[in-house]
């Protein structure tokens, strides 16, 4: 849907701060998440995990546990059903394994029975006998001829001949000569990295609240970024119809793409099916981190050319992730996304996937990008530092815009990376003085935004007020927006509008709450919504003044007479149309249902200070500023939030935060004492810079805005590091002891 | 399994309890009273979601046993609005947009209470080492701070202003 | 007839072309158009493609009307966090 706001069109509510509907809820404790619901006569789940990386599910003898008084279910893969296809059987053979444990920490079996400490101690009857096979969990070491195999027959027909047979997948992107453009470089610089795997961190363990009835029927409660993609599973995994059960998303604690798959739900329904009592599951954080989705570790090759005027003539990059013990395909992403911020000549990269006895990769926020970038950017840096050049003035020079043929394969259509990149330039920040042992980084990043299936329906109240059905679970604050653009739509206050989130049973399909796609497909399908709702009005209207329907127009929240022969008439208004609705044909109401295109990419440039301490290796972040183009800023606060909260993820990713597995192929640091995320007192303010570039597809000119910023930051610290202490880390995270030892040499 | 009896003070009202030896008194909070406004993020003290304060002290309630609360005043987020009136740093969370998914926001208003109410003029670096122990994934913490900066400001000027 | 772009990896699959002419009016006639002249294409269409038409990235707009006007690149399909 084509962007239709005239260049000086004056937004009265979109752009504007108003409060979010659910604050109160969420200030004062009121707001129910997943683990806040309970049920009569409800049960308690719990799943027995496998406590070795790979091995051989000889027998489970659940026997004991089940003579236990007050234990009611035991279940394993056997008792869900055969999915046909494979992305629905790897979810059950992730959820309930099938006759392998395929990595430290795999669900087994579960139980429920009447309280939680009967069904730990009940966790101890089951006997599983196990054959323990040999693990790999490093993505290089899992490519090797020799390498123990996760998952044989896996790899798809794309995959070269003469690979480990934990490659199963490859991809390979780009255009032009890139050995040509090599052999026209003053300066081609190589480097290979690492980075480790990264948890999405939502502060809020999965958990769910799941009942079946004897005749089929179910009901589901759970935090989720999508009921729809819950109940597809579900239904697959349970053999059930997706009709028969409804799924109600809870306020969602955080997800970041790793509530975008299922875990506990369908174990829950299956238990529940099995005893005919509703089963609560909620995961404990250790659970969290040791089978719940992080996202890849990666292994990457980068070679730039660059003349000494700072033209980049090449690039080549070959990336491996590894996305845990089933098939994945995040390093596609991480090929397209690794280049897309220049305007190259030549570029090649190619990807590989590469199964490990690791947990099943979830996506993280703009998924298998940050990683990418970060290689290529620290390249480019290295590079301006070779030739003592400005990193803007090499981006700008070699920056992607309108008519590039991106590094992916279309031309870009309107992007705002070079404005973006002016921006940041000019930005007091990137002059303002650095002390001793500090250094100023600076960074791209891109991703792609999603559009995806949305429905919404809008209701016109007899009070004049507006309420709005959406099925995408509020992560951010997007209720607020959603009805702010309802509201500029109407022509009616903020406060008239009231948006919820639905169950299941309510609306089509919806896709997840992913890729950025909710304030643009959601408030798209909300503006469509109101405009259906509109031409009714003014059906309604024009029939009452006599005129055919062209003779009347919507103007600022009314209906009026319009052209050279509608005579006069007094407006009316949406509150006025709405009290005689009962006359004029019955409620009022719009509603859209659509498969959004046209998200639009994506771009942020982030400039990072940093200081090492010479002694201890500590990185201390000492100042931050985010420049992204958000198309249209619809609340500013909740995209300025976005902004903050990627970039902080990103900071986290690249100074602290990673998966460490030991020899036994155990992971070593399941909790937040460990896995050390980012804290207050770790951090500078985050300032940022909202550039408004319309996106060409959406009425508003709207862009999604939630992914793109947990991009740059990886780089902007390896690049700050670099500038700050004069080391160039090649491995994240670029914790004290590794940039202690780096400066030892 | 014997419960042991529990008689507490939860904001402000008599509130009584049996409860396992081994639970927590967050578990209690939630499964017991029905009060699920505090989170279990991590349940090893490290996440700050359960945050409560116990005799005017703030704890991680993952941390604490239920029968220790016996004869103890406890104040959750359900006890922070007053008859439907909320804090002043409630307000500020809301108009800052210091929250966005909101899983935090419960333990950090505890705990941030709990701060103003030993230091009503902290420094930005004060606020921040002092929510240190609660973590948030969504926001950065940026909003937060602002928001018990602008919270902190209002309160010193309605106690001026008395 | 109009011009489909493919990413590299698929070259070998499709008779060592990255571009392929194709007869289609609409998203739906490209991919069944590539899927029955290059069979081997037909097992990664089957498990998802997106379509980047001018620039804008199509993830399952089968009736999007195509012309040789356009720039049509077949794209793996997308997904988010």
């Amino acid at each position: 849907m084509a962007f239709d706001a005239a260049k000086d069109r004056q937004f009265k509510v979109v752009g504007t701060r108003p409060r979010r509907p659910d604050g109160i809820d969420k200030v004062t404790g009121k707001a129910q998440y997943g683990a806040d619901m309970s049920a009569p006569g409800m049960l308690h789940g719990l799943v027995l995990r496998s406590p070795h990386p790979h091995a051989r599910i000889v027998g489970i003898d659940a026997s004991a546990a089940l003579d236990m008084a007050g234990v009611k279910a035991v279940v394993t893969n056997a008792d869900l059903a055969e999915p046909e296809d494979d992305f629905y059987r790897d979810i059950k053979d992730n959820v309930l394994a099938r006759d392998k444990a395929l990595y430290d920490g795999h669900a087994v079996a579960a139980v429920a029975a009447t309280s939680l400490e009967i069904a730990l101690a009940a966790l101890d009857r089951i006997e599983v006998e196990y054959e323990v096979l040999p693990h790999v969990t490093d993505v290089d070491a899992a490519m090797a001829p020799d390498a123990p195999v996760v998952q044989p027959g896996r790899a798809d027909e794309t995959v070269p001949s003469g690979h480990s047979e934990n490659v199963t997948g490859y991809w390979q992107f780009g255009h032009g000569d890139p050995e040509g453009g090599f052999a026209k470089a003053d300066k081609i610089v190589e480097r290979s990295f690492k980075t480790a795997a990264t948890h999405q961190g939502y502060i809020e363990p999965h958990a769910c609240l799941g009942s079946m009835t004897s005749d089929g029927k179910g009901e589901l409660w759970c935090c989720t970024q999508g009921q729809y993609m819950v109940r597809s599973t579900c239904a697959a995994l349970l053999g059930m119809d997706a009709s028969q059960l409804r799924v109600t998303a809870s306020e969602i604690g955080g997800g970041f793409g790793g509530k975008t798959t299922t875990f506990i739900e369908p174990v829950a329904l299956a238990l529940s099916r099995k005893c005919g009592r509703p089963v609560k599951m909620v995961m404990s954080r250790e659970e969290v981190f040791r089978a719940t989705g992080p996202t890849a570790s990666s292994s990457i090759d980068v070679k730039i050319g660059m003349t000494s005027d700072g033209k980049v003539t090449a690039g080549a990059a070959t990336l491996r992730y590894q996305g845990g013990a089933f098939p994945s395909e995040t390093v596609l992403f991480g090929a397209q996304s690794a280049f897309a911020a220049y305007d190259l000549e030549a570029v090649r990269t190619e990807g590989f996937s590469v199964l490990t006895n690791r947990p099943k990769e979830a996506a993280y926020r703009a998924p298998g990008a940050p990683m990418a970038v970060y290689a290529v950017e620290s390249v480019v840096d290295e590079l301006c530092q070779h030739f003592g050049l400005d990193p803007f003035e090499v981006r700008l020079k070699n920056a992607a815009r309108k008519g590039t043929l991106s590094s992916y394969g279309p031309t870009f259509d309107e992007i705002g990376l070079v404005a973006t990149l002016e921006a940041a330039q000019a930005h007091a920040h990137y002059s303002a003085p650095l002390g001793p042992n500090q250094g100023r980084g600076i960074s791209c990043g891109f991703w792609f935004n999603f559009g995806g299936n949305t429905c919404v329906s809008l209701n016109v109240n007899d009070d004049g007020t507006v309420g709005v059905t959406e099925g995408n679970p509020d992560i951010g604050g997007s209720r607020a927006s959603i009805s702010m653009m309802a509201a500029e739509e109407l022509g009616i206050p903020y406060e008239k509008v009231r948006t919820v989130v639905t169950d299941t049973n309510s609306l089509g399909f919806n896709d997840v709450t992913d890729g950025s796609r909710v304030t643009f497909a959601v408030g798209l399908a909300t503006i469509n919504a109101a405009r259906a709702a509109k031409a009714e009005m003014c059906r309604r209207v024009a029939k009452l003044w006599g005129l055919e329907e062209d003779a009347v127009k919507w103007e600022n929240g009314a209906v009026v007479p319009a052209g050279p022969n509608a005579g006069k008439h007094e407006s009316m208004s949406l509150a006025e149309i709405a009290a005689i609705a009962d006359q004029t044909g019955g409620p009022i109401a719009g509603h859209h249902e659509t498969n959004a295109d046209g998200a639009g990419v994506s771009f942020g440039v982030h400039i990072c200070d940093a200081e090492v301490d010479p002694e201890t290796g500590a990185t201390k972040v000492l100042r931050y500023t985010v420049f992204q183009d958000a198309g249209k800023a619809v609340h500013p606060d909740y995209v300025e939030g976005q902004m903050q909260g990627g970039a902080v993820q990103g900071i986290g990713w690249a100074l602290n935060e990673e998966y460490i597995y030991g020899d036994d192929g155990k992971l070593q640091n399941p909790g937040f004492l460990d896995y050390r995320v980012p804290v207050a007192s770790d951090l500078p303010p985050i300032d940022t810079v909202i550039l408004e570039i319309p996106n060409p597809g959406h009425p508003y000119g709207v862009r999604g805005v939630g992914e793109t910023s947990i991009v740059p930051p990886l780089a902007a610290l390896s690049n700050a590091i670099s500038r700050a202490a004069g080391i160039r880390l090649a491995e994240l995270p670029m914790s004290p002891p590794r940039i202690r030892a780096a400066l030892r040499g | 399994m014997s419960g042991i009896v529990v008689s507490t003070t939860v904001n402000g009202d008599p509130q009584d309890f049996v409860c396992a030896p081994g639970e927590t008194l967050l578990h209690a909070l939630r499964d017991r009273l029905g009060l699920t406004g505090s989170k279990e993020g991590c349940g090893t003290g490290d996440c700050g979601a359960c945050s409560v304060t116990l005799n005017g002290r703030l704890v991680c309630s993952c941390l604490v046993l239920a029968a220790e609360a016996d004869g103890a005043e406890i104040g959750t987020i359900e006890g922070v609005a007053e008859a439907g009136k909320l804090h002043p740093l409630q307000e500020a969370f809301i108009e800052h947009a210091a929250l966005q998914c909101g899983i935090c926001t419960p333990g950090i208003l505890v705990a941030a209470k709990s701060l103003l109410e030993r230091n009503p003029d902290p420094t930005d670096e004060e606020v921040r080492y002092w929510l240190a122990g609660n973590l948030c994934r969504c926001t950065g913490y940026d909003k937060i701070i602002r928001a018990v900066q602008a919270a902190a400001a209002q309160m010193r000027e309605e106690t001026h202003g008395v | 007839m109009i011009r489909v772009k493919l990413w590299g990896s698929l070259r070998s699959l499709a008779d060592d072309q990255d571009e392929v002419e194709i007869d289609a009016r609409t998203l739906k006639d490209v991919r069944d158009a590539l899927s029955s002249r290059f069979p081997r294409l037909k097992p990664q269409i089957d498990r998802g493609v997106s379509f980047a038409v001018d620039g804008l990235i199509y993830r399952d707009d089968w009736l999007l009307d195509v012309t040789k006007a356009n720039e049509i690149v077949m794209m793996p399909r997308m997904v988010g966090g």
